[in-house]
């Protein structure tokens, strides 16, 4: 052991004796849980919404640019890619939305019991499918 | 010798660094709770923001390229659209800057990443802003 850092890991025991620290078993033995896909799924929806603002400043950039550039984002969008893609912004920006809010609750010191974690994990999933399919459902109903 | 002492032998410090030592540098470096803040400040705000957005992008979404530019001239929607960018890239840049940190262990990759996003976060948010101040300003159509 030659890492300073490696000495963090050192304790000793009751008789004495240095012993390493144990650690955790690694993620992978535990079973997926409510509390722990719920908490991948906020970390993972915040990264896919970040490379999803390119779209957003593409269709900001070209309207400033003028109606070509415009005409070929909204052309983009209206492709089956592009509207596969709005739809999984869509999905992934309403999951970040109310899981964050529950993450703003948890920061107030209120949720913290398990059925309460389990029933507002399980309230953020349904709140995402809601809001994404009525977004998308107003959505094609005011262009039809 | 023990069984246990069989299973496991007893580490062998070869670093001399006394228990004060090893604490020192650890725990809080007093300033992070300004960042923590700050990323509970833009997410309360991006909840309104985000709706307001959402619901106006439904009503834009396929309108031709004047009714993007008149909608964008209403001051109230100039404002509010620097306010939704101006809050996301701050908050984006302080989420990703926790995964970064969290993932990528090599010294060198993650203040290269760390410096890359950056960057690029903050071309992003320039570019945004300067666009809607055009819209926004621009006497008549683009």
């Amino acid at each position: 052991m030659t890492d300073t850092r490696d000495a963090l890991m050192i304790g000793r025991s009751t008789d004495g004796k240095l012993v390493k620290r144990p650690l955790s078993p690694h993620l992978q033995v535990y079973r997926p849980q409510i509390t722990s896909v719920g908490s991948i799924l906020h970390r993972f929806t915040g990264v896919a919404i970040s490379a999803g603002t390119l779209l957003l400043v593409w269709w900001l950039v070209a309207a400033a640019s003028g109606v070509g550039a415009f005409d070929t984002v909204q052309g983009f969008i209206a492709s089956p890619i592009g509207l596969l893609v709005l739809f999984g912004w869509t999905a992934a920006l309403f999951y970040h939305f109310f899981a964050g809010i529950r993450h703003l609750v948890w920061d107030a010191g209120y949720g913290f019991e398990k059925p309460t974690y389990h029933a507002s994990g399980y309230a953020v999933f349904a709140a995402t499918g809601a809001a994404t399919v009525l977004v998308w459902i107003i959505g094609l109903a005011l262009k039809a | 010798m023990s069984e246990r002492a069989a299973v496991q032998k007893p580490p062998h410090v070869a670093v001399l660094r006394t228990p004060l030592g090893r604490a020192r540098g650890l725990g809080s470096a007093k300033t992070g709770s300004k960042i923590w803040w700050a990323e509970r400040v833009t997410s309360v705000a991006l909840v309104p923001l985000t709706l307001w957005f959402v619901w106006h992008v439904i009503a834009l979404a396929g309108l031709p390229h004047a009714a993007v530019v008149d909608w964008m001239q209403y001051p109230i929607n100039t404002v509010l659209m620097l306010c939704l960018v101006l809050t996301t890239f701050h908050h984006m840049h302080l989420g990703l800057q926790v995964v970064i940190e969290d993932y990528i262990h090599t010294e060198a990759v993650r203040i290269a990443s760390l410096l890359a996003m950056r960057g690029a976060t903050a071309l992003l948010a320039l570019a945004s802003v300067v666009s809607i101040l055009k819209l926004g300003l621009a006497a008549g159509h683009i």
